[in-house]
C-alpha cells in the first residue's frame, strides 16, 4: 500500500532540547493508524509537524508526492491535511453549521466584490456550502445543531464537531489528537465505529494520537510508539501488546510481560 | 431532522426580518428628520426652534452620521476581525486631505476641473465630491494595506501599540506638512479651507444646506451597512469572526491569517477614507490639530458601547456619542450651570466620561447595549459552563 502522508527522518529541538528524534513515519493510503506513547514522548509536537505549525529541525514531510515541510498551516489544510484538537478549539460564537463552513474557506472562490454585490454565482455557492455543512453535520451525527452556538454544545458534540468541521476540508488524511478524551467506555466504544465510517465511506487515511489503549487496539491497523522523542517500536496492534521496550515505556523496568 | 429544518428556517427568516425591520425604522427616522427640518422647522414656534438649536442642531445630525461611517468601518477591524486598532484617526486623515487635495484651491499651481460645481476660472483640483471620495476610500485603503502588512503579524496588544504609534505619526506628518523638500504636503497646521462644495443634480450644496447633505451622509451610511451585513454573512465574514474566536484553528481550517486580516485592515481603511472625506466636506475644510488620538478612542468606545460585531448596537454606539461630543454635554453644562449658578467647563470633562463609559462597560455590560445576537445569548445562557469548552 503507498503511503498519502510520510514524514521522514524528523528531528525537531525546541532550543537544545530534543522534542523529536529522528523518527520516520508512514500513513498508508485509507489506512488507520495509531500514535501512542507516553506523556511528552513527543506525540503532539509530532501532529504539529505534519500540520507545518513547527518547522521540523531536519527532515522532511512528504505528502500525496509532494513536499509540504516549508508549507504555511493554512496551505497544508487546504491541500488535505485536516485536524482536531486535544483539548477542542472551536469557534464559540459561531453556530456549528457556521463552524464547518468556515473550513470551505479554500474551497469557496467568493471575493470581496461579489459577495458585497451578491452575484447569483455567490448565491448558489453559498447554497450548497450551506448544504454540504448540513450533510456533513448530519453524517457525524449532530444534524439537529446546525443552528445552534458551538459553545453550547454537549461536549461528545463538539468532538463531533470538530471532526465535521475538519471533513469540511475535503481532507484525504484526517489527524485526530485524543479524540476519546472525556468519552466514557460506550461513546469510545461507538467513536471506534465511526472512525471506521469515516474511512470507509470518504476514503479518508486516518492518524489517531490516544492513550486509551481499548480504543487503540480496536481501531488501529498499525501502531507507532514514541517514547522521550524516539521511535520505539512500529506494528500491528497484537506486536505492540507483546513488545518488550512498549511494555518498559509505558511500566518503566522490571516489571514483568502481560500488560 | 424535517423539524430542525423547519426551525431554522424559521429562524433565519427572523434574521433576516429583523436586519429589514431595522433598515426600514431607520430609513423612516431619517426621512422623518430631514422632512421636519427642511419643511416644518421654520414654521414651528420659536420655542421649539431654539430648543432643537441647543439640544439637537441639524449640524450634530450631520456629524453623527460622519461618525456612524467611521465606526461602522472600525467595527469591521475590531468587532468583526478582533483586530484592536488604536490609530483609525490615520485613516480618516488621509480620507480628509483627499478632499482637501483634490476638491479644493489648494494646489493652485495647476488648473483641473472634472464634475466639479466650482467655476472653471478658480485654480486648483476641483473634481466631484463623489469621484473625491472613491480616491480617499482608495487612497487611506491602500496606506491600510501598507501600515497592516507588517503590523497584522503582532499578536493582540502589540498590534494596538503599533497602530496607535500609526495614528500618531499620520497626523504629525500632516500637521508638519508644510514644507517637504519645497512642497506644501497638507498646509500644516493651517489647514486647507474651504473644500468644494458638493454638487448633487445640479445643485450646490453650502455650509447651510444640511438637508442635502444629511440626505448624502445618510446614504453613504446606509451603504456600510449594507456592505458590513453582507460581507458577515459570506465567506470573507465567516473567516473573520474565526480569526476572533482562535487564531490558530482558524489557520489550521485552511484560513490564510495573513491575507484574510489584512482584508479586513484595507476594508476598514477604505470606510475610514470615506468618514474623511465626507467630514470634510461636513466641516468645509481639513485642519490637522483636529485628527488627533481622541478620534481613535471616542470610535473605539462607539464601537464598544454599541455591542462589538454588531451593526446596529454599533450605530446607536456612534449616534449617542456623537450627540454626547458634539451637543449633549455642553448644553448639559449650560442647563446645569445656569441653575446651580456654577461655572463648570463640562464639556472639558468628555474624556473623563467616555474613559468612565468604557471602564464601566467593561465591567457590567462586556457586550454592549446592544450586543451581536449571538454573544448574547451565550454570555447570558451559559455563563457558568466554560468547562464545555477547555481542555482537560
Amino acid at each position: 500500500m503507498s503511503s498519502i502522508l510520510s514524514a521522514e527522518h524528523i528531528t525537531v529541538e525546541f532550543g537544545g532540547l530534543v522534542a523529536v528524534n529522528d523518527v520516520s513515519f508512514d500513513i498508508p493510503e485509507k489506512g488507520i493508524v495509531s500514535l501512542i506513547g507516553p506523556n511528552g514522548a513527543g506525540k503532539t509536537t509530532f501532529f504539529n509537524i505534519l500540520t507545518g505549525l513547527y518547522k521540523p529541525t531536519s527532515g522532511h514531510v512528504m505528502y500525496d508526492g509532494q513536499e509540504i515541510t516549508a508549507l504555511v498551516p493554512h496551505k497544508i489544510a487546504a491541500a488535505g491535511v485536516a485536524r482536531t484538537f486535544q483539548n477542542i478549539r472551536l469557534f464559540g460564537s459561531m453556530t456549528a453549521e457556521e463552524n464547518v463552513m468556515v473550513a470551505m474557506h479554500s474551497h469557496l472562490k467568493a471575493s470581496l466584490a461579489t459577495t458585497i454585490l451578491g452575484l447569483p454565482s455567490q448565491r448558489r455557492e453559498e447554497k450548497a456550502a450551506h448544504e454540504e455543512a448540513r450533510s456533513l453535520l448530519e453524517f457525524v451525527g449532530i444534524g439537529k445543531t446546525a443552528t445552534e452556538f458551538a459553545r453550547n454544545l454537549s461536549y461528545g458534540d463538539q468532538r463531533r464537531l470538530e471532526v465535521a468541521r475538519a471533513l469540511a476540508l475535503r481532507p484525504k488524511v484526517l489527524l485526530l489528537d485524543e479524540p476519546t478524551a472525556g468519552m466514557n467506555p460506550q461513546e469510545s466504544a461507538v467513536f471506534v465505529d465511526f472512525v471506521h465510517r469515516i474511512r470507509d465511506e470518504k476514503g479518508i487515511s486516518i492518524l489517531l494520537i490516544e492513550h486509551d489503549m481499548a480504543v487503540v487496539m480496536k481501531v488501529s491497523e498499525r501502531i507507532t510508539v514514541l517514547d522521550r522523542g524516539e521511535k520505539i517500536a512500529e506494528g500491528t496492534p497484537a506486536e505492540i501488546k507483546s513488545n518488550p521496550r512498549v511494555i518498559e515505556a509505558y511500566l518503566g523496568k522490571g516489571v514483568g510481560a502481560g500488560h | 431532522m424535517a423539524i430542525s429544518i423547519l426551525k431554522r428556517k424559521n429562524k433565519k427568516q427572523k434574521q433576516s426580518a429583523s436586519a429589514r425591520s431595522w433598515a426600514i425604522s431607520m430609513t423612516l427616522i431619517a426621512l422623518g428628520i430631514w422632512a421636519f427640518f427642511t419643511y416644518l422647522f421654520d414654521k414651528t414656534p420659536d420655542a421649539v426652534q431654539s430648543w432643537f438649536q441647543v439640544w439637537l442642531p441639524p449640524s450634530t445630525i450631520n456629524e453623527s452620521l460622519v461618525w456612524v461611517i467611521c465606526a461602522l468601518g472600525l467595527n469591521i477591524v475590531v468587532g468583526y476581525a478582533g483586530l484592536l486598532d488604536l490609530g483609525f484617526v490615520a485613516f480618516w486623515a488621509f480620507g480628509g486631505y483627499a478632499a482637501g487635495w483634490f476638491m479644493s484651491g489648494f494646489f493652485n499651481q495647476v488648473n483641473i476641473h472634472f464634475g466639479s460645481m466650482s467655476a472653471k476660472t478658480i485654480p486648483g483640483i476641483h473634481l466631484s465630491f463623489w469621484l473625491v471620495m472613491i480616491i480617499a476610500a482608495l487612497i487611506a485603503g491602500f496606506f491600510g494595506i501598507i501600515i497592516g502588512a507588517p503590523t497584522l503579524r503582532l499578536k493582540s496588544d502589540y498590534l494596538a501599540l503599533v497602530t496607535l504609534g500609526f495614528g500618531e505619526i499620520i497626523p504629525q506628518v500632516f500637521t508638519n506638512g508644510e514644507n517637504i523638500g519645497g512642497f506644501n504636503l497638507s498646509n500644516g497646521t493651517k489647514g486647507i479651507s474651504p473644500v468644494d462644495a458638493i454638487g448633487i443634480f445640479g445643485k450646490r450644496l453650502g455650509p447651510f444646506d444640511l438637508g442635502w447633505k444629511f440626505l448624502i451622509y445618510f446614504f453613504l451610511a446606509a451603504c456600510m451597512v449594507f456592505v458590513s451585513l453582507r460581507i458577515r454573512g459570506g465567506r470573507l465574514g465567516r473567516a473573520w469572526l474565526a480569526i476572533r474566536e482562535d487564531e490558530l484553528a482558524a489557520s489550521m481550517m485552511g484560513v490564510p491569517l495573513m491575507r484574510t486580516k489584512l482584508t479586513a485592515y484595507a476594508v476598514g481603511a477604505f470606510s475610514g477614507g470615506i468618514g474623511g472625506a465626507v467630514y470634510a466636506t461636513h466641516v468645509n475644510g481639513i485642519f490637522a490639530e483636529r485628527f488627533n488620538f481622541s478620534i481613535s478612542i471616542i470610535l473605539l468606545a462607539m464601537v464598544v458601547l454599541g455591542g462589538m460585531g454588531n451593526v446596529w448596537g454599533v450605530i446607536i454606539g456612534a449616534l449617542l456619542m456623537a450627540w454626547i461630543n458634539a451637543t449633549g454635554l455642553p448644553a448639559i453644562g449650560d442647563t446645569f450651570n445656569n441653575t446651580f449658578h456654577t461655572s463648570i467647563n463640562f464639556p472639558s470633562y468628555n474624556f473623563l466620561l467616555f474613559g468612565g463609559i468604557l471602564v464601566l462597560m467593561m465591567l457590567f455590560k462586556r457586550d454592549g447595549l446592544l450586543p451581536e445576537a449571538r454573544i448574547k445569548m451565550i454570555s447570558h445562557e451559559n455563563d457558568d459552563e466554560t468547562s464545555n469548552t477547555g481542555g482537560h
